[in-house]
């Protein structure tokens, strides 16, 4: 298609510019496959995924509904402003730092440890089975995870307190989630137990890239398992978690609200609101749309800032980075 | 366990870690697998005995009670039918694009390569967010539709790329044998790329099914008053939200399975939902569990 097109420059143009113009033009036909494979999607990724960027101008204006784009009423940084004076602004991060570092914590801990234990496994049928398992709950969806914990934690006959009352730990069931400052432990148990085992991959998958005769040779200096673990093991992927700290350190306050939103019920909103789902409850929910927007930007600032941020200080103290 | 011939030889700290570890792991499987168990055991025991509590791993008075209940409910086999259409066709419809854009993505000559690949790695790293994108599926009419299910996540740049360095990995000596032959750049595509890189494209097409199947917010948010386009996962979360601790239930949400609940136990109702919506998932995992890895550990390495 593009060959029986001719350029328009083609007569001010140079001459080897005209040729080479018309040997791109050749090749592109020749590849008129690839371009027919490809260009379709282009299209389709410009539209859901820049577009919507171009949709950032909207908090920038009072948007109104059903008037035409030129004619919304421009208000400047008005809803950024708002939003730094919102009091609950300041509650929604946070619940949100918390929730992310809490699921930092744990989320690099547990797999680091899981993996390497798994490593450690001397049967490999039970190694194997133990894998199966593990990464099992990666593939549940939230919304089945959300409903097994608040049936294992209900006041009302849930396995955990019918656990701890048998062990006659307590002798009241605990209402756990209708308890506020419960919230946080209760989101970060749950991904740790949907996720673990999945995020532990990675770091097996670095374990197993290291050298076997550091083991050897620790092994004849005479170093014991927690040793060689410490020694050899930890060092041996300190690259991946750097790297992966960095990345996580970027998502720091878009942490989603996949769990809060399937977990939290209103007694405990103070503690379970983080900013997507704020962004989503003012700007879908009550249709201020400029708001809502002006939160997703705020959001993406801070996560890009953060990313680089980490980044620099991992490549300066560590000598580590991701770009 | 399997090292057991060399167990006595072992120093006496050797076999207490290896011992701790046998136990970790143990706990590992006690504490991911019991609660499956649990609600597949309430699912299974008749509704008014479950309510003396005292259920564990294993139904006290089996039944199928609760299921044949769930099954009479119309919402949900409209839900089922919804969510097994949109794994199918997102599924394929996400393998195509991907496989094709990774395929020509792959090609050292192809022209436009270089432009496709930074277009689509910076998708990667920002978003429009959440209110720009529901606007846009609105005003593409997108809403109340099937196709809002499948549509906006079709192409997925990480997969792209898992799939292009999979495909760097195969002989470039074979595009270029049947390029002789005569062969377009499509029929290399389908008749030699997509049949090697089977592999690749099980992994993929694992998450995205499964990414489908689970999801349920893309439901709660455009078609929430759309009843013949729920799907198996928005039904679950409404049936779970209609009677956790208060009444945070909208107008919509819950009111058909009320009726159904007076019949049985909603507790019962809700494990037996819960079983439904994750019994897919657990037949297809094993199959594909020795693909996944491999996958994983190639996209991450990648990116």
């Amino acid at each position: 298609m593009e060959a029986q097109t001719p350029p328009a420059s083609a007569s001010l143009g140079a001459k080897s510019n005209d040729t080479k113009w018309r040997s791109f033009c050749k090749k592109a036909f020749q590849q008129r496959y690839l371009y027919l494979m490809s260009i379709p999607f282009v299209i389709w990724v410009f539209v859901f995924h820049y577009v919507p960027v171009w949709g950032w101008i909207m908090a920038f204006q009072n948007y109104r509904p059903g008037l035409p784009f030129f004619e919304q009423e421009w208000v400047g940084l008005k809803h950024f402003l708002d939003l730094f004076t919102d009091r609950y602004f300041y509650t929604v991060m946070r619940n949100t730092l918390a929730m992310s570092l809490m699921g930092l914590a744990v989320g690099f801990t547990l797999p680091i440890f899981f993996a390497i234990m798994l490593n450690e496994l001397r049967g490999s049928l039970f190694k194997r089975t133990v894998q199966t398992v593990a990464y099992l709950p990666h593939f549940v969806s939230w919304v089945v995870v959300a409903g097994i914990v608040i049936k294992l934690l209900s006041i009302d006959r849930g396995a955990v307190n019918e656990w701890l009352l048998w062990l006659g730990i307590i002798d009241q069931p605990i209402p756990f989630m209708a308890k506020e400052k419960w919230f946080w432990w209760i989101v970060t148990a749950a991904d740790a137990w949907k996720e673990t085992g999945w995020n532990s991959i990675i770091f097996l998958a670095a374990i197993a890239g290291i050298d076997p005769e550091l083991y050897e040779a620790a092994r004849v200096d005479g170093a014991g398992r927690w040793r060689q673990i410490w020694h050899i093991t930890l060092p041996g992927i300190r690259s991946v978690i750097f790297v992966l700290m960095i990345l996580s350190i970027g998502n720091l306050i878009s942490i989603g609200f996949e769990k809060q939103f399937l977990l939290s019920n209103p007694l405990v909103r103070e503690y379970a609101e983080v900013l997507e789902l704020y962004a989503l409850n003012y700007g879908i929910g009550l249709a201020r749309f400029s708001y809502g927007t002006a939160i997703g930007i705020f959001n993406s600032v801070i996560s890009v800032t953060l990313l680089f941020i980490a980044n620099g200080l991992f490549k300066r103290y560590a000598n580590e980075s991701v770009m | 366990m399997a090292g057991s011939k060399t167990w006595f030889s072992r120093s006496w700290p050797d076999r207490c870690f290896d011992l701790f570890n046998f136990m970790f792991m143990i706990f590992v499987l006690v504490i991911t697998l019991y609660p499956f168990l649990h609600v597949l055991a309430i699912s299974l025991n008749d509704s008014t005995d479950t309510v003396r509590g005292g259920i564990h791993i294993w139904p006290r008075q089996f039944t199928l009670a609760n299921y044949e209940v769930i099954f009479q409910y119309d919402t949900l086999l409209t839900g089922f039918r919804n969510s097994v259409l949109r794994t199918i066709v997102g599924t394929a419809l996400g393998l195509i694009s991907a496989s094709m854009l990774a395929f020509t993505l792959s090609r050292r000559d192809f022209q436009a390569r270089k432009f496709i690949s930074v277009f689509l790695a910076l998708t990667l790293y920002f978003s429009g967010g959440l209110i720009p994108v529901y606007m846009l599926i609105r005003d593409l009419g997108l809403m109340n539709s099937f196709w809002v299910y499948v549509f906006p996540g079709m192409v997925n740049a990480f997969f792209v790329f898992v799939i292009r360095s999979y495909i760097d990995g195969l002989p470039y000596s074979l595009q270029e044998s049947a390029k002789l032959d005569g062969a377009n750049d499509f029929v290399i595509y389908w008749r030699i790329i997509m049949p090697l890189s089977k592999p690749v494209l099980a992994t993929i097409a694992l998450f995205i099914a499964v990414g489908q199947w689970n999801a349920w917010f893309d439901t709660y948010l455009y078609n929430g008053s759309a009843r013949h386009l729920t799907t198996l996962q928005f039904e679950l979360m409404k049936v779970l939200e209609s009677t956790t601790t208060s009444g945070s239930s909208q107008d919509f949400r819950g009111q058909n399975m009320t009726e159904v609940m007076a019949r049985v136990s909603p507790e019962s109702v809700k494990m037996a939902i819960t079983i439904v919506v994750t019994v897919p998932i657990l037949l297809v995992y094993p199959f594909l569990q020795r693909y996944f890895v491999k996958g994983m550990t190639l996209g991450a390495v990648k990116s």
